[in-house]
């Protein structure tokens, strides 16, 4: 059964989602992509994977770096159902292995009050749109939330969050383009709501300059509220080949990411990144992005990920 | 650091190189690096199969085998392939009397931005360009269209409208009655199987008429890039493609990817935030950049625009002279600083790559070097000789560095200084070896041998 928001967030006795409530979503995602996304292993023949074969293991290595999963994480994945008896059940005992390099299913960091988290990432991966829907669900989830525009660089990058606050009833901070985004970040998590969202702009994580500013970000934050940032998100696009793993890495060192957030999954890329930043920063992945609508964020299911990534 | 697919080659043929002699074994360690390399790269891996399959065919030719320096030949060949894959020479924009430029992508891969830094670039050719906004999609997208135009004082087109097949034409009609010249189109992001604005797509398209139609694509992109070009290529048939993001350290293999599936030119390459940061792509340079062999002419290019003539005039008389203070270093680190990041400008100087092997620059530790040099008097800079115990505290404490610090940067720049006395007398200084190159994912696997699991990001 899938993870729901309740279990995400934390709220005590939560339930898993019933199969009534996923149905909308997986429904959703299967129309979009019936036809254009096959199985991954059916794609490349591993259908006739035997396992004394060595053009087999080569095919099923293909298939994963088709995914994104990467160099090493294949070779780890490989070692492992090299290691497995029975691969009878190839795709299954694969999908194991996937989601066991994820761990534990996560949850969001929301307790305190206020909890604040702070998103992060390269140029255009959706953190805006990340945050207006993760708004939406904290409301939906009783929470009060303000959202800070620390994107004082991006043309119209406060409008656009203005909006999704709006859209997600959630309060806006905001500052001045060309501000100081460490200042509008102070304002906002002075906010008396139950969670404070901070926007940030976009940078490439090879700008040292800008990942400084981020730093003070930070800091300027951990400042005001003891113990905050409570999560840090790095968002990822679900299309970014291996210089995800680089993003991860620097973003981690720079903010001390707490977890990823995957977007566009809606698409015909299967986020195979996000294994590879799992399996070698060893980084949790939180929220999935599958669209550019208020509803389309879930929370991240290690197994239901797997079995989407192996069969689609 | 990341090792470049420029290493990985490196390491691959420069074994090949030091032979002499090829033999199948040989060429099969190599051709195994290089798919490594590539696939790393993310380069797709259909891709990569055909071109290490040509490349492996033309290595065990009869030519190579007879050469004097058949290690060679293989850079050679590769060299050869890369750029057949990329494409040759450069290639233009298409333009008529009234010229209609079409920006299409997947969400966030940069269109608005390059739609603003394309205008900008068009002007400087005299022409007299307008801008678009039929990306209704997206909050604020306009806005954000509208705000790039003031800034570079472009005009910019915007309809109260919901459908951009409408923005569009009323868009044209517009730019026409003012008189402009050209017209950039600046779509909404979609993705590549999203039916109905697939569909919504090829309507601005019937109704703009361009003469350029270019697919704006995440240099970042991994192996989704081939499905992404060969969808749009299907259904719009666009002329070329503008490579975004490629100011950062990702290797870009989706650029050999989409021109080996479509066939279709890259024709810009997007390196940075700042407006005017588009270039004309080369595809020759990149496949050099690729190999390791350097890309001395972007390098020249930017050293150029980055450092007034008379400053580099006065740092060679100073260098020639064998003397490098502290002011020289501030300088020289200040022309460096203009000329961007310096692990990307590490890597285009030929050889040094290979000779440095695994070098971080770590671009912060230079801002603590700046912030250390600056905390010394100006006398302090001039003489470093005078820089005692009692001195160095007192920089230290300035600066927000530690002694240690401080110690560490006098040391590096006797050592700079003593290196420029020896070049000023023509003897190299004594580099690092090259690092051990990785082995092959086959063989890891075969081998069995454990990798260990990197610590944890970020939680200092
Ligand atoms: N299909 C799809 N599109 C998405 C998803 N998340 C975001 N997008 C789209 O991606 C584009 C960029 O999203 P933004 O939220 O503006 O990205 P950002 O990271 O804030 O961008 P910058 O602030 O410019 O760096 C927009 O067109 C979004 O609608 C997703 O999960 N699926
Ligand atoms: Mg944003």
């Amino acid at each position: 059964m899938a993870r729901s928001w309740g279990q995400l967030l934390g709220d005590s006795d939560a339930p898993a989602e019933t199969a009534e409530a996923q149905r909308g979503f997986f429904g959703r995602l299967r129309e979009s992509l019936g036809k254009s996304r096959r199985a991954l292993t059916e794609q490349l023949q591993v259908a006739a994977f035997d396992p004394a074969d060595d053009a087999s293991w080569e095919r099923l290595e293909e298939a994963l770096i088709y995914a994104d999963v990467g160099v090493r994480a294949t070779a780890e994945l490989i070692r492992r159902l090299e290691a497995r008896q029975d691969l009878s059940e190839l795709n299954g005992a694969l999908a194991e292995e996937i989601a066991a390099l994820f761990g534990d299913a996560p949850t969001l960091n929301v307790r305190h009050e206020p909890a604040v988290i702070l998103v992060v990432g390269v140029n255009g991966t959706g953190k805006t749109t990340t945050i207006g829907k993760l708004a939406n669900k904290l409301r939906e989830h009783g929470r009060s939330v303000t959202l800070g525009a620390a994107d004082t660089f991006r043309a119209a990058a406060e409008e656009q969050l203005d909006i999704w606050a709006q859209r997600s009833g959630a309060r806006f901070v905001g500052g001045e383009r060309g501000g100081d985004p460490a200042a509008v970040a102070y304002d906002a998590v002075g906010s008396d709501t139950d969670v404070v969202i901070v926007d940030t702009a976009g940078r490439l994580h090879t700008q040292s300059n800008l990942m400084d500013e981020l730093s003070k970000v930070r800091r300027v934050i951990a400042g005001r509220r003891e113990g905050a940032p409570h999560e840090v998100l790095l968002v990822i696009d679900a299309t970014t080949g291996q210089n995800g793993l680089q993003q991860a890495r620097i973003f981690g060192d720079a903010v001390g990411v707490t977890g990823v957030a995957l977007t566009k999954l809606d698409g015909s890329a299967k986020g195979g990144i996000a294994v590879a930043i799992a399996y070698e920063l060893g980084l949790p992945v939180k929220l999935v992005g599958v669209g550019e609508g208020l509803e389309d964020l879930r929370p991240f299911d290690p197994d239901d990920f797997a079995r989407a990534l192996v069969a689609a | 650091m990341f090792d470049s697919l420029a290493d990985k080659l490196q390491g691959a043929l420069g074994d090949l190189r030091k032979k002499g002699k090829l033999d199948e074994e040989s060429i099969s360690r190599a051709m195994r690096e290089i798919r490594l390399a590539l696939l790393e790269a993310d380069v797709n891996f259909t891709v990569v199969r055909d071109f290490v399959g040509r490349v492996r065919e033309k290595a065990l030719g009869e030519e190579i085998l007879k050469s004097l320096t058949p290690g060679q030949q293989v850079v050679k060949v590769v060299h050869e392939e890369l750029t057949a894959l990329m494409g040759e020479g450069e290639s233009g924009l298409a333009f008529g009397k009234f010229t209609v430029i079409l920006l299409a992508g997947l969400q966030g891969s940069g269109k608005t931005t390059t739609a603003a830094k394309l205008a900008l670039q068009l002007r400087k050719r005299h022409r007299k360009p307008g801008l678009i906004a039929a990306d209704l999609q997206r909050p604020a997208a306009i806005d954000q269209l509208e705000q790039l135009g003031k800034q570079i004082q472009i005009p910019v087109f915007r309809t109260d409208t919901k459908d951009a097949v409408e923005a569009t034409r009323s868009g044209l009609e517009r730019a026409r009655a003012e008189g402009l010249d050209t017209v950039i189109v600046d779509t909404a992001g979609r993705l590549q199987i999203d039916e109905e604005l697939m569909q919504e797509l090829e309507r601005v398209r019937d109704v703009a008429g361009p003469h350029n139609i270019l697919l704006v694509l995440d240099a970042m992109t991994g192996q989704e890039a081939v499905n992404v070009a060969q969808a749009f290529d299907e259904r719009i048939a666009f002329d070329g493609v503008i490579l975004t993001k490629l100011d950062g350290d990702t290797r870009g293999g989706a650029a050999l990817s989409v021109k080996a599936v479509t066939g279709k030119p890259i024709k810009f390459a997007s390196t940075g935030e700042k407006l005017d940061a588009l270039e004309v792509f080369h595809p020759d340079r990149m496949a050099s950049r690729i190999l390791g062999m350097g890309d001395v002419l972007t390098l020249i290019e930017r050293a150029e625009a980055a450092v007034a003539e008379d400053e580099q005039a006065e740092m060679e008389k100073r260098l020639a002279a064998g003397q490098f203070t502290f002011d020289d270093f501030l300088k020289a680190y200040k022309m460096l600083r203009r000329m961007g990041p310096l692990q990307g400008l590490l890597k285009m100087i030929p050889g040094l790559k290979d000779q440095l092997g695994d070098v971080d620059v770590d671009e912060r530790q230079l801002g603590r070097v700046e912030a250390i040099v600056l905390s010394m008097t100006p006398q302090e800079r001039r003489s470093p000789i005078v820089i005692d115990g009692k001195r160095r505290i007192r920089i230290a404490n300035g600066s927000g560095a530690t002694v240690e610090q401080v110690n560490q940067l006098l040391e590096a720049r006797r050592q700079m200084e003593k290196m420029m006395k020896q070049m000023g007398r023509g003897k190299m200084p004594a580099l690092p070896n090259q690092q051990a190159q990785q082995s092959s994912l086959s063989a890891a696997r075969k081998s069995g041998v454990k990798r260990k699991k990197k610590k944890k990001a970020g939680r200092k």
